[in-house]
């Protein structure tokens, strides 16, 4: 099962367009299905093949809603999402060849290990439901607990609860790559480790990275530790992109408020770096309601009357760098966009 | 609040509907014709069919239930076989009967329930607390029909201080009619007041625990204080849990009142089982449920108003 | 690499692998009052197994001459019944049936409730809404009203009444295993069991069955003393079990009119239901316990 390259390395090994996923929710006296939670709400966005897409939002952006999206583990209310070239679910890629080929690593190290079984029939269970007899199963699942780093000898035969975090942590990844993925969701994957442990594992994620040629989208909200790992960042507010672009453009050249605004809360390595943004002050809005126009309007320090009328488009403003702010798109009606170019002008 | 209470009464109207639905079922699981327990042994052709029409027992079953449940929410259970009488009658005379029993019952598995699971909780891991746990496992293990029979031999037949059976005439008294009560009622009392004492025991121990009350009682706070604090704290879980354990007695309680010869539901439906008398089985079976569900309902809501920080959804 | 490995060999403290029911056993072996229980049970299904080899005399054989002798009599060493029938040998005998109708049933509402609770609770959505509902119109009704509510339409006997029972039992398994069902469903294990592709039938397998099996067998065990007193309470009433079959409810039932003349001996066959009910009610509490320990 060597993962076939088909499109080329130029070829988006994702492709994500106007993914939407709205949660009926009670309300109502009679338990009426009257209103939705906007969990995710429209995004598009590519990933390509050998990078590391960072994902990063407060709580509750729809960071996870998104990753169980594109792994079909809920259905979405709208939206398409492309493999390598094909349409997950169509004839040319079933969506069990999909889900071989994309895993997961969840951010609870415990309950993504299922207590009865031991580590090496945990590891050995998806090579087995593709076919993989037992023994050879199990025979893959000690060479990769060997290459993540834990003995097979010793840990093979354990249970769950007879490791710590970090060696959880490590069998969960064991168990991601043993169907030889192409594509690795990590969500929060090591926001429940100890400092120390959480280095080794992102190490031990690089090498392996490397090693099986794999493409990453690593979601977190620890900003220092996706800018260390991430080739680009995708910054979600609300259910929606605000900022997308190259890791270091995003982290030092942020265009979008709420980018900035999150940059300035974090603890800066960098004294030299400090941006005067003022951090965010109070919790998102409710995604049952969003604001209208810019979702960002309720909180943002460059709040103008035009954004709560205008919804802002996730349009380009350097390269391959995109944000969806007013503030910075020509020709928006906010009194700091930039003057509109020639090319927009004709265009 | 009155979101949770309209959602509550909604949710029980199928339930009504289902309970309805297997009463009706009961003569239909029952092997043999329905009609053949209304009909004389010798009865003719034409009978039959005349009395098949008149029953409804050749329509559809869809047809029978709707006219059945139509016939019942009117206070309609039909006629008893046995006795030619309304079942309705017979039902709510008998069901004055078992609320005596099973509210007193249920006073006194309160009473003696919450005092021994109080002391229990409020000295926890003592004698007390131990002796309390023994008793309430054996509460809920005694084979309570048994028991019964003991008090019978005990009291009755032994000592003779108490009538062993019956109601009485009905010419003794308040305190006359109130011996026949006692034995079956203190029998019955026993499963409350194991379950009671075990909720009570929880309770009164979680709240002691409470960083709250250990500080009270830190501040010197007298014990009569933390007392009412734990009253207050610990009724509304206690009473709904009797509320419970009244409307389970209520149907429960055919093996005691089988004992006791006393006549309530429980002796009604004994009558009705070995008599074959299923309109009179059916309709008290009904009647009983009912009151099952709405006490439910009503505990659900009373406990509410009382405790309104309990989070419902 | 070799660092990394280093690393976590560092970090490895247990030395011994256990799996979770080696955990359960130990701890249960360590509460004397499950072990004595469980004792118990053991020595009365022996005693039920062994019947004809234990018992002094024939269970059926009647003697009008030798009604209702008293306890410690020569020859009845625990009396005799109302029929001149030896009171030891069918106390012994009465275990088969007794325990056997109290038994069956919890066991056949384990299959059954089990299987709907965890079918109901693992797809979820309407048709999970449309079983429980269902579900609880049976839970609407009091155990012991329901038993005979069945039972008496469906007329008297033992396989009626064990019917009866196993639909008294049904509903309240099947609530527990949906509600434990519907838990491990939603942990992340399942959720990766999904996403590597598996088919909804070999997680339940692989994945729910033996993390739900296990509470639902402990509240199952909890229910075979109410099925016992149950059970029996039936054949007290002449719905379970007919005469002349020992069974010690029914046995009660008939001793009941010698109330009078050999009081302590009428409540003998009582005595069994409730050790029983007692043993199977402290097992289940020491079951309990043991399971319990989050690990
Ligand atoms: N099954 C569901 N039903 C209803 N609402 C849901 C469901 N799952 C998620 N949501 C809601 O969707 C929104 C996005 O949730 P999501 O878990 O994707 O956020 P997140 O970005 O991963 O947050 P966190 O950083 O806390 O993990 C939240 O408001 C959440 O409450
Ligand atoms: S569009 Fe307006 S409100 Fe939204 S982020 Fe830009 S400046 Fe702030
Ligand atoms: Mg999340």
């Amino acid at each position: 099962m060597i993962p076939e390259d088909r499109g080329g390395p130029a070829q988006p090994l994702l492709t994500v367009k106007g993914l939407l996923k709205h949660f009926p929710v009670k309300k109502g006296l009679f338990g009426g299905a009257s209103a939705k939670v906007r969990a995710v709400d429209g995004i598009d966005f590519e990933v390509l093949k050998g990078e590391t897409l960072g994902v990063v939002g407060e709580s509750g952006c729809g960071k996870s809603t998104t990753a169980r999206l594109l792994l079909s583990l809920i259905d979405p209310t709208a939206g398409e999402i492309v493999f390598d070239g094909e349409r997950v679910g169509s004839r040319a890629l079933s969506l069990k060849e999909f889900r071989r080929q994309c895993q997961m690593v969840f951010q609870d190290s415990y309950s993504s290990l299922n207590p009865r079984l031991t580590i090496e029939a945990s590891i050995a269970f998806a090579p087995q439901v593709h076919g993989v007899p037992r023994k050879e199963a199990v025979g893959r699942a000690r060479d990769l607990l060997a290459r993540v780093g834990l003995e097979p000898r010793r840990f093979a035969e354990r249970y769950p609860h007879e490791l710590s975090g970090g060696q959880r942590q490590r069998v969960n990844i064991a168990r991601a790559l043993a169907l030889q993925p192409r594509l690795v969701i990590l969500d929060e994957a090591v926001s429940a480790l100890d400092k120390s442990v959480e280095a080794q594992v992102l190490n031990l994620l690089l090498d392996l990275k490397e090693e099986f040629g794999l493409t990453y989208i690593f979601i977190s909200h620890d900003l220092n530790v996706v800018r260390f790992i991430s080739d680009r960042v995708m910054v979600m507010y609300l259910g929606k992109v605000a900022e997308i672009g190259g890791s270091e453009e995003v982290f030092e050249r942020a265009q979008h408020p709420y980018t900035a605004a999150l940059l300035s809360s974090m603890p800066s390595l960098d004294p030299d770096n400090r941006t005067e943004v003022a951090p965010l002050a109070g919790d998102p809005p409710n995604p049952i309601d969003p604001p209208p126009g810019c979702r960002f309007h309720t909180r943002c320090a460059l709040v103008e009357p035009v954004c709560s009328a205008k919804e802002p488009p996730l349009a380009a403003t350097e390269g391959s760098h995109r944000a969806a702010c007013l503030a910075v798109q020509p020709g928006s009606g906010h009194s700091l966009a930039p003057a509109a170019t020639s090319v927009e002008l004709a265009a | 609040m009155l979101a949770y209470l309209a959602r509550r009464v909604a949710y029980t109207v199928p339930i009504l509907f289902g309970v309805a639905l297997v009463c009706f079922a009961l003569v239909h699981i029952a092997p043999g014709d329905p009609l053949v327990s209304v009909l004389p042994p010798d009865a003719s052709a034409d009978l039959q069919a005349m009395l098949r029409t008149l029953y409804g027992f050749d329509r559809s079953y869809p047809e029978q239930f709707g006219r059945w449940l139509w016939r019942a929410a009117h206070g309609d259970l039909g006629t008893s076989i046995a006795t030619g009488r309304p079942v309705t009658d017979e039902v709510f005379k008998a069901v004055g009967y078992t609320l005596r029993l099973s509210i007193l019952a249920t006073l006194i598995g309160f009473f003696f329930g919450s005092l021994f699971g109080f002391v229990a909780g409020y000295y926890r891991d003592s004698l007390v607390d131990k002796a309390a746990s023994a008793l309430s496992v054996l509460g809920v293990s005694v084979p309570h029909y048994w028991l019964g029979m003991v008090l019978v031999i005990v009291f009755a037949a032994i000592l003779g201080w108490l009538p062993p059976t019956g109601a009485g005439s009905g010419n003794e008294g308040f305190f006359g009619s109130l011996r026949f009560m006692i034995l079956p009622a203190v029998t019955m009392s026993v499963i409350p007041m194991g379950i009671v004492a075990r909720t009570v025991r929880a309770l009164v121990a979680d709240i002691l625990a409470q960083e709250f009350v250990i500080g009270l009682r830190a501040k010197g706070l007298t014990d009569w204080g933390v007392f009412r604090h734990v009253v207050k704290n610990a009724a509304p879980t206690a009473l709904a849990v009797m509320g419970l354990q009244l409307g389970y007695l209520l149907g429960g309680s055919i093996l005691i009142e089988t004992v006791f010869s006393w006549p309530g539901t429980g002796f009604l439906l004994n009558a009705a089982i070995f008599q074959r008398d299923l309109p009179l089985l059916q309709g008290t079976i009904l009647v009983l449920a009912l009151f099952f569900v709405i006490l439910n309902l009503l505990v659900d809501v009373v406990q509410t108003a009382l405790d309104p920080r309990i989070q419902r959804s | 690499m070799a660092a990394l490995a280093q690393q976590s060999i560092v970090e490895a403290p247990q030395p011994k692998t256990t799996g979770y029911w080696t955990g359960v056993w130990r701890r249960l072996r360590r509460d004397p009052v499950a072990i004595f229980a469980g004792l118990v049970i053991l020595a009365l299904i022996l005693m039920a197994i062994f019947a004809p080899y234990i018992a002094p005399a024939d269970p059926y054989r009647a003697s009008s001459l030798r009604r209702l002798r008293p306890i410690g009599t020569a020859g009845y060493p625990l009396g005799s019944d109302e029929l001149g029938r030896d009171m030891l040998s069918r106390l012994i005998f009465g275990a088969r049936l007794s325990l056997f109708m109290g038994i069956t049933p919890v066991i056949l509402a384990f299959g059954i409730g089990s299987a709907i609770g965890i079918f109901a609770g693992y797809v979820g959505g309407w048709v999970n809404t449309a079983i429980m509902r269902t579900i609880d119109v049976f839970y609407a009704f009091p155990s012991v009203l329901l038993a005979v509510a069945l039972s008496g339409a469906l007329g008297a006997g033992f396989g009626n009444a064990l019917v009866s029972l196993t639909v008294v039992f049904v509903p309240q398994i099947a609530r527990v295993a949906e509600a434990v069902t519907t838990q491990v469903r939603s942990r992340d294990y399942v959720e990766a069991a999904r996403a590597s592709g598996a088919g909804g039938f070999t997680i339940v397998r692989v994945h729910v069955l033996g993390n739900v099996l296990g509470p639902i067998f402990v509240y199952a065990t909890s229910l075979i003393s109410v099925s016992m007193i149950l059970a029996s309470g039936l054949s007290f009433l002449g719905l379970g079990v007919r005469p002349p079959e020992p069974e010690w409810g029914l046995m009660l039932n008939t001793l009941r009119t010698a109330i009078y003349v050999q009081p302590w001996l009428a409540a003998l066959p009582g005595v069994m239901i409730f050790i029983t009910s007692i043993a199977f009610n402290l097992l289940a509490d020491g079951l309990r316990s043991a399971m319990d320990v989050k690990q």
